[in-house]
């Protein structure tokens, strides 16, 4: 399985802050199991992925396998 | 990354004393204001990317400006009027580099960070996003 972790908006929109998908889990894969709004977010350019604690330059070469964990990332904003 | 209470005081006089010889310590507290319609702010961060991001953010703070030494303490969770929620400082042998780094660390924690806030308005919790004036703040430093 591989573990996906919802943060900010992200985690009301699907409601819950994580869940388990089916490993192995592409971009595809993922754009179809998550919500259409997360999906769509994700398409843009000020949301990332991370699989395993690193950031992916390219979503769409996400590659998750069994054990991973995948980060939705929506835009940030501290202080 | 601090879930409770940031305790100013304490961490001023450390830094201090930690840079005692240094010419200068600049410092910024951001606080939750008291706007009248905020009542609560939340910060969520995910501590795989979070503190090693913040942690190569203060290393590229040091090595850009002539720096003796920095501090970043953020704090995640809810937050009240008044309470801190950033304290950033920085110790130089001249004022100039300590008040720039200040000021970079601040615009990248706003806006460049793995960090997530709410707030809470008329009962309401609402998504926080930079403004356009934090991401022309960031740019500066491009």
């Amino acid at each position: 399985m591989v573990r996906i972790v919802y943060l900010g908006k992200f985690a009301d929109w699907a409601g819950r802050d994580e869940e388990e998908f089916e490993a192995p889990l592409d971009w595809e894969g993922l754009a179809q199991r998550v919500e259409p709004r997360i999906a769509e977010e994700l398409r843009g350019d000020r949301a990332h992925i991370s699989l395993d604690g690193v950031v992916l330059a390219d979503k769409q070469a996400l590659s998750a396998k069994d054990g991973s964990e995948v980060a939705l990332l929506p835009p940030v904003s501290g202080g | 990354m601090l879930d409770k209470g940031l305790s100013v005081g304490e961490a001023q006089a450390a830094f201090s004393n930690i840079n005692r010889l240094s010419g200068g310590i600049a410092s910024f507290l951001g606080k939750v204001r008291d706007d009248g319609e905020t009542q609560a702010l939340e910060l969520t961060h995910y501590a795989p990317l979070t503190e090693p991001a913040i942690r190569e953010l203060a290393q590229e703070a040091l090595s850009r400006f002539a720096l003796d030494g920095v501090l970043v303490w953020h704090r995640i969770g809810v937050m009240t009027r008044g309470q801190p929620i950033v304290l950033v400082m920085a110790a130089a042998p001249h004022r100039r580099a300590a008040f720039d780094a200040v000021d970079f660390l601040m615009d990248h924690l706003k806006s460049a960070s793995w960090l997530w806030k709410r707030e809470k308005r008329g009962g309401t919790w609402e998504w926080i996003e930079p403004r356009a004036e934090d991401r022309l703040d960031l740019s500066r430093w491009t």
